[in-house]
């Protein structure tokens, strides 16, 4: 009688469409996911059982550090050269075309608009070094409200509604300066703002 | 497949025949990268969104006269001090009306128990909370996180009085 062989199958499996769709999905993720781009100030969130997500686009977020200072950021690229040619002349401030450019690639800023010029001349190795004072907010020299104005106006412009208005808030940042924050934007009727947060996990209720 | 169909030796030469190679390509590595690349492209994009707490201020009254008095039984007052302190209050801080201060903490068992269990004496209170100048961000938005968290939907934040300050540094709390 003879020996049933049993049939023998290659042990290697085709991996080829897994490959494919592997890649796929790879090319996929890398072309939508949109990274941020390099902040110049460190803030580190408080965390909250809020869990409603910052909107993808039209998001104007004002940062406050540790040290009191406030930045400004918008993420609509198209817009920002307006802001920026809106908010220099207001100042009588030129911006060469290089710099307007590089402003719109810039996720935000802290120097007062005098001082934007030079800022935006630095490399961004050279940016991250140089010390940032903050946008000025006291009563005298309140640019901060500028910055907020002509970009609410440059977005109504362009898409026809507001910026999403955002305060990115360091956890040790001081009670005053958010607060002189949010008093600068009440006064010009904006009342409605997100904090931004971390996401913590939610308590059990009733304990 | 990366498999090439070894082609029979035209003859000729003699019975040199040239060293059988696999070519089938072993895709293992390639394959555990891509999946590592999709994996970390998959977290990074839906988790890189931080989250937002809504806060909403009072419009600016028009005039004075429109604005209701706060009834003294409904309102409660918690104060945020410096070094992560708590105080709170019933009633409202008036001249000849001195409320009874006490403090608590960030912590579950501190002042979410009490907002709990101020909401169940009288569901209509109003939680007025006043940051102090040397308290944190932190804290404000911990208590606002309280507000959230044990459901109170009317509070307002405020700024500290100097009578409310007064009232912290004479409880010697």
């Amino acid at each position: 009688m003879p020996k049933v062989k049993p049939h023998r199958t290659s042990p290697s499996l085709d991996m080829t469409p897994m490959v494919d769709l592997a890649f796929l999905l790879v090319t996929f993720f890398m072309l939508t996911s949109k990274f941020a781009p390099q902040e110049d100030v460190v803030v580190d969130t408080p965390a909250s059982i809020s869990e409603i997500r910052l909107p993808e686009s039209h998001v104007m977020v004002i940062s406050i550090d540790k040290d009191k200072r406030v930045f400004f950021g918008l993420d609509d690229a198209k817009v920002k050269e307006d802001l920026l040619t809106s908010v220099g002349a207001k100042y009588s401030v030129g911006f060469t075309a290089e710099q307007a450019k590089k402003f719109t690639g810039l996720a935000s800023f802290g120097v007062p608009v005098q001082q934007l010029p030079s800022l935006l001349t630095l490399s961004t190795e050279e940016r991250q070094k140089a010390s940032q004072p903050g946008i000025p907010i006291d009563s005298v020299n309140n640019q901060l409200i500028e910055w907020v104005t002509a970009a609410q106006r440059a977005e109504y412009k362009a898409f026809g509604k507001p910026a999403y208005i955002a305060i990115r808030g360091d956890g040790s940042a001081d009670v005053p300066t958010v607060k002189r924050v949010i008093k600068i934007l009440q006064d010009k009727d904006i009342n409605r703002f997100n904090l931004i947060t971390d996401l913590e996990g939610k308590p059990v209720a009733g304990n | 497949m990366a498999e090439i169909q070894q082609q029979a030796d035209s003859g000729g030469g003699g019975k040199k025949r040239a060293k059988k190679m696999s070519t089938k390509i072993d895709m293992t590595p390639m394959v555990d990268l891509a999946f590592l690349l999709l994996t970390f492209f998959m977290l990074t994009s839906t988790f890189s969104k931080p989250t937002v707490m809504e806060l909403n201020m009072p419009v600016k009254p028009k005039n004075e006269q429109e604005q209701t008095e706060l009834k003294a039984s409904d309102a409660f007052t918690v104060l945020l001090g410096a070094d992560n302190k708590l105080y709170y209050y019933d009633g409202l801080l008036d001249n000849n009306v001195k409320p009874d201060i006490k403090s608590s903490d960030y912590s579950a068992d501190g002042i979410r128990k009490i907002l709990f269990d101020r909401k169940q004496r009288n569901p209509n209170v109003v939680v007025m909370i006043k940051p102090d100048d040397n308290s944190s961000y932190k804290n404000m938005v911990d208590i606002l996180d309280e507000m959230n968290i044990t459901g109170q939907k009317k509070y307002a934040l405020m700024d500290i009085s100097k009578n409310d300050q007064d009232l912290i540094k004479g409880s010697g709390l």
